[in-house]
């Protein structure tokens, strides 16, 4: 029997006959985290920032030291840390409140066709309300973002680079130390959409000097309903809120108001403080394993997979060379959404559809696509039921005479 | 997988690879309703000719899943010669039927009835209801 360390702390894999192969959507949560989240809802229940008594002081104590479990987890302070609803909220506040102010027409901003929606979308709102341009980075023939191509995009008129650090869908790492490096020489200010990254790779915003990074909790461990702005603080600082409201404040007047500094003057109104928690209690997860070993295990189901499904006939593969665990595909002739429900009958759980990367279906000129995430709990006994399914909706499809 | 072999067996494979009345005209006369499901980009579009309160043609175009499109086709189809009183009343009953809420099982669905094994992939719900959604907005433009 194989070995691995980590499945016993996921129940939702341990407990049922399911081969979860859609972490990149949503990780599977640890015993640990849920027992963080439950006993602040079970034995606190209690606001944050306000109240004098025990409960009220633990949960504070527990949010506040979650932020600083996030910024050593990324090598940052605790006052560039802002709690958001997730990565989408995270990058919307840097489109909504920095971008909107500073960004001009005539100004360029960089996207890519790899962009998540929620990397894609609030840019792209900053450049149809500002007058500034939206700019591509070219992918190369596989879909990759490359230096060179970045380069060939980037000018004196560049103010914002947004771009993903690892693409959901076909799961390239960018090199984005390079970008970051180039774009700052421009004086452009960098966005880095870290939501795939941070759960495969080490993330640390001091050696990458990006200015902004987001992620969400969800796909590191953690709980939904809860993500992190990483800002550098000279940005932080000068950046509006875009909600105001309670506990943001510090003086409140009849016909204005003063706000609290960076990070609360971002966090208005009561937080998803339980969310938080389990955050904290996830990156304390990350800490207790070797994220290099989990990762190494990835690849090597990565790898091995790849190489069983490239041989069945019938199945196009999207992200051949693909340096995480992603396998983007289709059995040819079937709909992504016919075919999941195939795989969906044998408690195989993949993701179908165009994964809110839309720029990337038609890069490819397809309408949507399957999707298999392989993580550090799955097996290799998961990926050969999935080999097996693949195998069996490629001869069914054909039999039913599509 | 029964399941699923018995969805796609009966009428659902041969409309999706043989659609009816597919293809979109350029005649203002049609009621023309545009769909899309944009979690997985089915995206339909269905055409109506109403005279007299009778559905004289009804066309559709678009992609997407088997389900999607095949049932686009069963739709127009089914409709093609019905007053709208009743077109209003089958359309509204199938989705009830898809989407597993109450039903009158007595209102003939014809071809369409065979939907009802969608149910029991309450994922696809979605996929069998937007042509029949298209269309009775269409209805309701008229
Ligand atoms: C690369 C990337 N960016 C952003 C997001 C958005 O994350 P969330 O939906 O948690 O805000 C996702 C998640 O789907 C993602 O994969």
């Amino acid at each position: 029997m194989e070995q691995n360390i980590w499945r016993a702390d996921f129940p939702q894999i341990t407990e049922k006959d399911m081969i979860y192969l859609d972490s990149a959507a949503s990780s599977l949560k640890p015993n640990s985290v849920i027992m963080a989240v439950t006993h602040y809802d079970h034995d606190l229940s209690a606001n944050i920032h306000r109240g004098v008594y025990k409960e009220a002081y633990e949960a504070t104590f527990l949010y506040e030291e979650t932020r600083e479990k996030v910024a050593r987890f990324i090598n940052a302070i605790p006052e560039e840390i802002v709690f958001t609803r997730g990565a989408t909220a995270a990058l919307n506040l840097v489109a909504l409140s920095y971008g909107l102010k500073n960004i001009h027409p005539g100004d360029e901003i960089i996207v890519s066709e790899l962009e998540h929606h929620s990397s894609l979308l609030p840019w792209q709102n900053v450049a149809l309300k500002t007058g500034a341009k939206l700019v591509y980075v070219p992918l190369d023939s596989e879909g990759r973002i490359t230096i060179a191509n970045f380069e060939s995009v980037l000018s004196d008129h560049t103010k914002v680079v947004a771009l993903t650090y690892i693409s959901n869908v076909l799961g390239y790492i960018t090199p984005i130390a390079e970008i970051i490096t180039l774009a700052h020489a421009k004086k452009a200010i960098t966005v880095i959409d870290a939501a795939q990254a941070i759960e495969h790779m080490p993330v640390d915003v001091k050696t990458l000097k990006c200015d902004f990074l987001a992620f969400s909790g969800h796909k590191m461990l953690g709980p939904t309903g809860i993500g992190i702005l990483y800002g550098k603080q000279e940005y932080l600082e000068i950046m509006e809120p875009i909600e105001v409201g309670g506990d943001m404040n510090d003086n409140v007047n009849k016909y204005d108001a003063e706000w609290k500094d960076s990070p609360y003057k971002f966090e208005a109104g009561t937080m998803p403080i339980a969310s938080a928690i389990g955050l904290g209690t996830a990156i304390d997860y990350w800490q207790e394993h070797n994220i290099m070993a989990m990762e190494d295990h990835v690849r090597r189901l990565r790898k091995y997979t790849y190489t069983q499904i490239k041989k069945i006939p019938g199945i196009t593969i999207y992200n051949p060379t693909s340096e995480t665990g992603l396998i983007a595909f289709n059995i040819d002739g079937v709909h992504a959404h016919d075919a999941s429900s195939y795989f969906a009958e044998h408690n195989v759980c993949l993701r179908a559809g165009h994964h809110c990367a839309q720029l990337v279906m038609k890069w490819l000129n397809i309408e949507a696509c399957l999707r298999a995430s392989l993580f550090f709990y799955n097996t290799f006994a998961d990926c050969d039921r999935f080999i097996d399914a693949t195998k069996n909706a490629v001869k069914f499809f054909h039999k039913m005479g599509f | 997988m029964e399941n699923l072999e018995n969805l796609y067996r009966e009428v659902i494979l041969e409309h999706y690879k043989n659609p009816r009345n597919k293809g979109l005209l350029p005649d203002p006369s049609y009621v023309t309703v545009h769909i899309k499901n944009p979690s997985c980009g089915d995206d339909i579009t269905i055409q109506t000719k109403i005279k007299d309160n009778q559905i004289v043609d009804c066309r559709h175009e678009g992609k997407g899943c088997s389900i999607c499109c095949s049932s686009a086709s069963v739709l127009t189809e089914t409709m093609i010669g019905k007053s709208t009183d009743k077109a209003k009343i089958i359309a509204d009953n199938y989705l009830k039927m898809v989407a597993n809420k109450i039903y009158d099982e007595k209102i003939d669905l014809e071809e369409a009835e065979v939907y009802i094994g969608v149910r029991q992939f309450p994922a696809r719900v979605k996929c069998a209801s937007i042509a029949w959604q298209a269309f009775m907005q269409a209805l309701a433009k008229k």
